[in-house]
């Protein structure tokens, strides 16, 4: 298997607007993608994860095929134009490809650094491959790598507990507001993960509704489905600050989504009833400007965590420690995968050794009839002796770690498969 | 009597001092049980503060209210009895601590007063004196209490509105709670202000031959009640409230103030034998 290549590629809310995004969005499920992609000739095990803020699809290439274009062409269906794909898209091979899935499992390549849901998805992404047979042993191993990437950095660092320390404290402060949250109603606009969670907090605490705005209105449905909520267009977003008193934002929206205007202008109809405003969306979705109005509360993320006194360079902190465990595992499993590259190479070199040292000692011990019982055994086993030890050299060479990287290891692969020719059905005749 | 009455005084002012000290500590240390123990020691005050009144209507033969010493501590007993009716109704996280500072200061402006006991002008020689003057001051109690709400308002909003969460974040009621004390301490304060003036434009009438003679007094509290006026209508109509209304608050019981003291010491006028 030399020269088969790990791909990853997609796109996020770091490197996507969500216009572009939203022509992509799996929303019917992952069986139909799923087959088409394991369809593409060259394609031999993969694996797609959709969620609303990432499209990520994991392939393993065969070697020397190149399926990049079709891939991309597949990804986008078509609707965007083959530069702008690439500008959008973040492609990575092998070692990257392995770092940016860790990352994105730890929760690090998250809108909200630390929360946990990210996970959740991955898995579930990937029972939809294993269902549709898409994945094999490589992806298997690699994707289960990654779940225990997560947990160790879940375990190892406090990057967690920010992003539940983070929705706790939007609970907090809606309660400095509001006293008691029941009766209170939430808006959530985008569907995000960490808007999800807060409103999961604030749900436990008695809130009374929850309605969902989303540019993709199913999306919406759904998200309102779990909490009994209604959803909403964004075209109704200035009716609804009328009516809510909790408004989560978390788009991935390039501009503002709500002005100082926009909201200035409902406050009479609110009759003042104050409005909390939290913005957890990078860049941000809500105008700073909000402050300045009279009973309107605006919170983003580090305010938020500022309430839970976790500065910010504690979270860093965290986060530096969790990309140190990212970047142990990402080498790790490099050496497990360089070890299957060369694993078949030294495979086929004894197989060619241990062919040639049989067929010369049969063709010699048919010439000599006299040499039976314990003679036979002595010049098997010397036979066998000597093709071990002309191996071992070759062999050693070929495991040695002295330059790592899986450049080399290839490099080293095609030095012994030409010394050997081991590729052009030679077999030693 | 004029000793017992002494006694007790001191009595009151001892007790709520240490009700203040043990709401202080409380605010420090948000201990629950030291809570428990200060309001324990303010319902041991107002009691006391009860029986001093008693003891001093006993001692000058009516309802004792018509010196500057009587008016405050009339005062600071109706903050303290509207405070715990309150607290009774609705829980305002360390309202306590606050509503008892201003209690002691009173009983501590009070005590510098004279306590002589000066005979009755034969105007006030009326029924109507503990009607009229009782109520009024009843009314100053509740306005009082919504001056504490919307001083801890001003404060919770400048913390959340700032986004530094300081000192008093944790340990302030919510703004709604606050805001709710407002409007509850307004409406009853404001009911009890229009009775105050209407009993005495009726008293007037009846001692002066006049419903409104404009002395400054009156003058002065009916622009004390025009302010709670218009921020009542407002509240309820456009939704003056929040910061505004804490404001307003503040402003509205600085003119009670003013028409209580500011009045009697800087204007005079037809009231200014009362406190």
């Amino acid at each position: 298997m030399p020269g088969e290549k790990i791909l990853l590629l997609g796109v996020n809310h770091k490197t996507t607007p969500i216009e572009i995004r939203e022509k992509m969005a799996l929303s019917d499920g992952y069986e139909e993608p799923l087959t088409a992609l394991k369809n593409i000739p060259g394609c031999r095990e993969c694996y797609l994860l959709s969620t609303c803020n990432r499209v990520e699809l994991l392939v393993v290439v065969e070697p020397g095929v190149e399926v990049e274009e079709e891939i991309i062409t597949f990804l986008f269906g078509g609707s965007v134009s083959p530069e702008d794909c690439r500008q959008y898209l973040y492609m990575h091979y092998d070692e990257d490809a392995v770092r940016h899935l860790f990352m994105v499992a730890a929760s690090l390549d998250s809108m909200v650094v630390g929360e946990a849901q990210i996970l959740g998805q991955l898995k579930e992404a990937y029972r939809y491959a294993a269902q549709f047979d898409c994945t094999g042993p490589l992806l298997n191993k690699f994707l289960h790598k990654s779940f225990s990437v997560a947990k160790r950095v879940r375990t190892e660092t406090g990057i967690g507990s920010s992003a539940v320390s983070i929705s706790y404290a939007a609970v907090q402060l809606a309660e400095k507001i509001f006293g008691n949250l029941k009766g209170k109603k939430v808006m959530l606009i985008g569907a995000g993960e960490m808007a999800e969670l807060a409103a999961e907090h604030l749900v436990g605490q008695g809130v009374a509704s929850v309605v969902v705005a989303n540019r993709t209105l199913a999306r919406a449905l759904d998200l309102a489905k779990r909490f009994n909520g209604s959803a909403v267009s964004m075209d109704e977003l200035a009716q609804q600050l009328e009516l809510v008193d909790i408004v989560i934002s978390s788009t991935g929206a390039t501009g503002l989504i709500i002005h100082k205007q926009d909201v200035k202008s409902v406050m009479r109809a609110r009759r003042n009833k104050p409005i909390f405003f939290i913005d957890i969306a990078v860049p941000r979705d809500l105008d700073p400007k909000l402050i300045d109005i009279d009973n309107v509360y605006l919170y983003d993320i580090d305010d938020l965590s500022s309430v839970v006194e976790i500065n910010k360079s504690e979270r860093d902190k965290e986060a530096v420690k969790a990309v140190r465990i990212v970047d142990e595992e990402t080498l790790k499993f490099n050496k497990w995968y360089q070890g299957m590259a060369v694993t078949p190479t030294i495979r086929d070199l004894r197989e060619k050794v241990d062919t040639i040292a049989r067929l010369e000692l049969d063709r010699s011990l048919a010439r000599m009839p006299h040499v039976n019982g314990a003679d036979r055994k002595t010049l098997e086993k010397m036979v066998g002796a000597i093709s071990s030890r002309i191996l071992h050299d070759p062999l050693i060479y070929l495991k040695s770690e002295s330059c790592t990287g899986r450049d080399n290891s290839d490099m080293k692969v095609e030095i012994i498969r030409s010394l050997f020719r081991l590729d052009n059905g030679d077999d030693g005749k | 009597m004029n000793e017992l009455s002494d006694l007790l005084f001191l009595s009151v002012l001892g007790v709520t001092f240490i009700a203040g000290a043990a709401y202080l500590v409380f605010f420090f240390s948000q201990n629950i049980q030291v809570r428990k123990i200060a309001r324990m020691i303010l319902v041991v005050s107002g009691i006391l503060q009860t029986l001093y009144i008693i003891s001093r209507y006993i001692l000058v033969g009516h309802t004792p209210i018509t010196s500057q010493h009587e008016a405050v501590v009339f005062f600071a007993w109706s903050t303290t009895w509207a405070y715990l009716s309150f607290r009774w109704r609705y829980t305002v996280k360390n309202f306590g601590t606050f509503v008892t500072i201003l209690i002691f200061s009173l009983l501590l402006i009070s005590s510098v007063s004279s306590r002589d006991i000066t005979p009755l002008v034969p105007a006030l020689q009326s029924w109507w004196l503990p009607v009229h003057a009782g109520v009024s001051i009843i009314a100053y109690g509740f306005l009082s209490l919504a001056f504490c709400g919307g001083i801890m308002y001003l404060l919770q909003e400048r913390e959340l509105k700032s986004k530094r969460f300081g000192y008093f974040f944790s340990r302030f009621p919510s703004l709604e709670s606050l805001d709710q004390l407002n409007s509850h301490c307004l409406t009853t304060g404001f009911v009890f202000l229009t009775l105050g003036i209407v009993t005495g434009s009726i008293w007037a009438r009846q001692a002066w031959g006049t419903y409104w003679q404009w002395d400054p007094k009156e003058t002065w509290s009916l622009i004390t009640w025009f302010i709670y006026l218009v921020q009542i209508h407002q509240r309820f109509t456009v939704g003056w409230r929040g910061k505004r209304g804490a404001v307003m608050a503040i402003v509205g019981f600085a003119a009670v103030i003013f028409t209580l003291w500011g009045v009697t010491y800087l204007l005079g006028g037809a009231h200014s034998y009362a406190g």
